[in-house]
């Protein structure tokens, strides 16, 4: 088997380009290096089959044919990166709608362990504020009613009493 | 009859994609939705039930799909480790489906449909179904990207800005992993002119051994980004938490674990050498210390799960690396054990978050008193996975370390020393969530409240971020209408335990069951996968039942 080495070098450049978009921020752009990437493949997949030969129908021609298999693979391969990038594509307009930008995000804990190392303080565990925010701007209607925890340290404090 | 036993391989994959598009097309009716769901879950895991006895008694179940030759279709088999695989994963699937299902009714009464959410959860579980039973690696591909895609959907549910912040991490993982899988199928069926496993274990053995490692590597790259191997596991401990409870529970079951599945089914069938036993057990090593680490400094329940299930893929990794029949026989079980024992802590973790509207462990406290149900719930399969005698999993990693042990190698004893010491740190990490969620009297509110205040005005002014969007386990991801109702109902009736719904405490309860009695039955199971292992070493019966020979 002879490798054609226009359709290697096509490979090389598609993945290549794919990769240096992948490494890019926003997610649009990611996205189309992921296509760029996988279209790259599918041409491996048809360096994969061999020889050409003609259109892998039986009894349509006496001379050797091509091999059907990876062309089958590579039209799954086909669907299923385009079924990924529509996702993908919805996901970087909702990210868009949310922040306004489709940056990909810092790792939380990430951004955690900088502010840490900026401010040389001692790790004291991560504290989950993400988790605390909804709290902070929900705080108005506690303030009407009783805080949620007061109740707990009033049951304690009663315990305390008891005992 | 017999021609429709037969059939029965096909089941686990085919059915649950039935129930989907019939899921799909009562979108409008939640309560039709969830009957359907539950009746292809029960039927998928009595299929598995039976497809667990007949490999185990008559060996290998096979299913050409189309009636291919399976050199060229495609080939499903049921080998004893797949039908383990297949029937522990069914069964969690279906308790995670019920605790869905109650949060569901709790957060939005019984006629808000999550039209979404149902079909979703039935496509992963086909996924997963297919990837255990694929006997083909582009089928096995296939698998992967029908859980990825569900998984993709399941992770930005609601689509909140938190949830969609992580889960872009995580989708853009796992387009890379699919990609590099994608070359790895290439590069096989360029190098042998076939993607069969049973035609792969005799090809690749012909093939120049420089060409083999490179395949290997390939492939085994491709898995341990999808098992979360050290060091390709950092997406892992950011994407799950954000999750919701029973999504992040279902995830940490079974996706890094189809990815160990694979590694061991390559490993054992395509790459029986040991050419690259240093390198995993370096890797298995470092996944164990470096993952059980990170579990330690957290302080979120959640998170810290999340980094135990990333130390103990190392465990099985371990296994996979000696590479003995009692070190195979260890990881199957431990697999097995694992499965259901880590989607028990997460949903036990979604209750406490349920409970008392946060799994931050500086704002929780006296729930062993508070739900003394509850803690029972979080200690036994706590302890489990700490590897506390006579749980299932110190049998797992008993039956592990003697397999290593009786390598006597210098880096084999190095590993041992390592699941040891990961294994204490584990109950470290685990004692610590026990004796401040738990244990401990509630954290002194002001003190809390005031640090999180300095550190909410630091965050603004440092990122210019005023809004963080709602996070935690709500279906939808409307965390902050939600879960604010309920905290202040959990905590107003603190002593009051009827307040644990029973659709989420059910399910949760049956797993916590299921993993004693993993303990309890272990000499049967482990019986069941020493069976398992030696046949996955011999190679033979599942080439066999492959080719029809």
């Amino acid at each position: 088997m002879s490798v054609n080495i226009v359709l290697v070098i096509v490979v090389g450049v598609m993945v290549g380009c794919g990769v240096t978009l992948c490494l890019e921020r926003s997610l649009t752009r990611i996205l189309v290096g992921f296509v760029l990437i996988g279209n790259g493949i599918n041409i491996m997949f048809l360096i994969a089959s061999g020889d050409p030969g003609t259109a892998p129908l039986i009894g349509a021609s006496d001379e050797p044919m091509s091999d059907p298999l990876p062309q089958a693979m590579a039209l799954t391969a086909i669907v299923i990166t385009m079924g990924v990038a529509a996702f993908g594509l919805a996901l970087a307009y909702r990210s868009w709608q949310l922040a306004g930008t489709d940056d990909v995000q810092d790792d939380l804990e990430d951004e955690f362990i900088r502010r840490r190392a900026e401010t040389d303080e001692v790790s004291t565990t991560f504290d989950d504020v993400d988790e605390g925010l909804p709290d902070e701007y929900g705080s108005d209607e506690e303030e009407d009613g009783v805080h949620p925890r007061d109740l707990t340290t009033d049951a304690e404090a009663i315990d305390e009493d008891r005992r | 009859m017999s021609n429709l036993i037969d059939q029965l391989v096909f089941v686990p994959v085919l059915l649950p994609l039935l129930g989907a598009g019939i899921c799909l097309a009562l979108g409008r009716s939640a309560a039709a939705q969830r009957i359907v769901s539950i009746i292809t879950l029960v039927l998928v895991v009595a299929a598995s039930v039976t497809l667990l006895i007949r490999s185990d008694m008559y060996g290998p179940q096979t299913y050409n799909v189309g009636g291919w030759d399976p050199e060229l279709g495609i080939s499903l088999v049921a080998d004893r480790f797949s039908s383990l695989m297949l029937v522990v994963s069914t069964i969690v699937t279906l308790c995670v489906l019920l605790y869905s299902i109650g949060q569901g009714i709790v957060e939005f009464g019984r006629d808000t449909p999550l039209s979404v959410y149902y079909p979703t959860f039935l496509v992963l579980s086909a996924g997963v179904s297919n990837a255990f039973l694929s006997a083909d690696l582009f089928n096995l591909f296939v698998g992967f990207e029908i859980l990825l895609a569900a998984s993709y959907v399941l992770i930005t549910l609601g689509g909140t800005r938190e949830r969609v912040r992580s889960g872009t991490i995580y989708i853009i993982v796992g387009l890379i992993s699919s990609i590099l899988f994608l070359v790895g199928v290439a590069a096989v069926y360029a190098a042998t002119g076939t993607v069969n496993f049973a035609q792969l274990a005799t090809r690749l053995q012909d093939l120049d051994p420089e060409v083999r490692i490179m395949l290997q590597l390939l492939l085994l790259i491709t898995f341990a980004v999808k098992a979360a191997v050290f060091p390709l596991y950092a997406w892992l401990p950011d994407s799950y938490p954000t999750a919701p409870a029973p999504v992040t529970a279902v995830f940490a079951g079974l996706l890094t674990k189809v990815g160990i599945y694979a590694i061991v089914r390559t490993q054992t069938l395509m790459f029986p050498g040991d050419e690259l036993r240093t390198l995993l057990l370096w890797a298995a090593i470092l996944t164990m210390v470096v993952g059980i680490l990170g579990a330690v400094a957290q302080s979120d329940i959640k998170r810290v799960l999340s980094f135990t299930l990333v130390s103990h893929i190392g465990y099985m990794l371990f296994g996979v690396a000696i590479a003995s029949e009692l070190s195979y026989t260890g990881a199957i079980f431990y697999i097995a054990h694992h499965i259901t024992v880590q989607t028990t802590l997460f949903l036990v973790a979604g209750l406490v978050e349920y409970r008392s509207g946060t799994t931050n462990l500086e704002r929780l406290g006296g729930l062993a008193r508070a739900a003394p149900i509850l803690s029972v719930m979080f200690f036994v399969p706590a302890m489990n996975l700490g590897g506390i005698p006579p749980f299932s999993g110190f049998l797992g990693k008993l039956a592990l370390v003697e397999g290593a042990v009786a390598e006597d190698e210098g880096l084999a004893m190095l590993a041992v020393v390592a699941a040891i010491v990961t294994s204490l740190l584990t109950l470290y990490a685990l004692a610590k969530i026990w004796a401040r969620a738990f244990w401990q009297p509630a954290a002194d509110p002001e003190f809390a409240d005031e640090a999180e205040h300095q550190i909410a005005l630091d965050e603004e002014a440092e990122f210019g971020r005023t809004q963080w969007g709602p996070v935690g386990g709500s279906l939808h991801g409307h965390a902050t209408v939600s879960t604010k109702t309920q905290q202040a109902s959990s905590w107003q009736s603190l002593q009051d335990d009827q307040r644990l719904p029973l659709g989420m405490a059910m399910p949760t309860l049956f797993l916590v069951v299921i993993t004693v009695l993993l303990t309890a039955f272990a000499g049967p199971i482990m019986g069941y996968t020493e069976r398992s292992a030696a046949e996955l070493l011999e190679q033979t019966p599942y080439i066999e039942a492959v080719l029809n020979r």
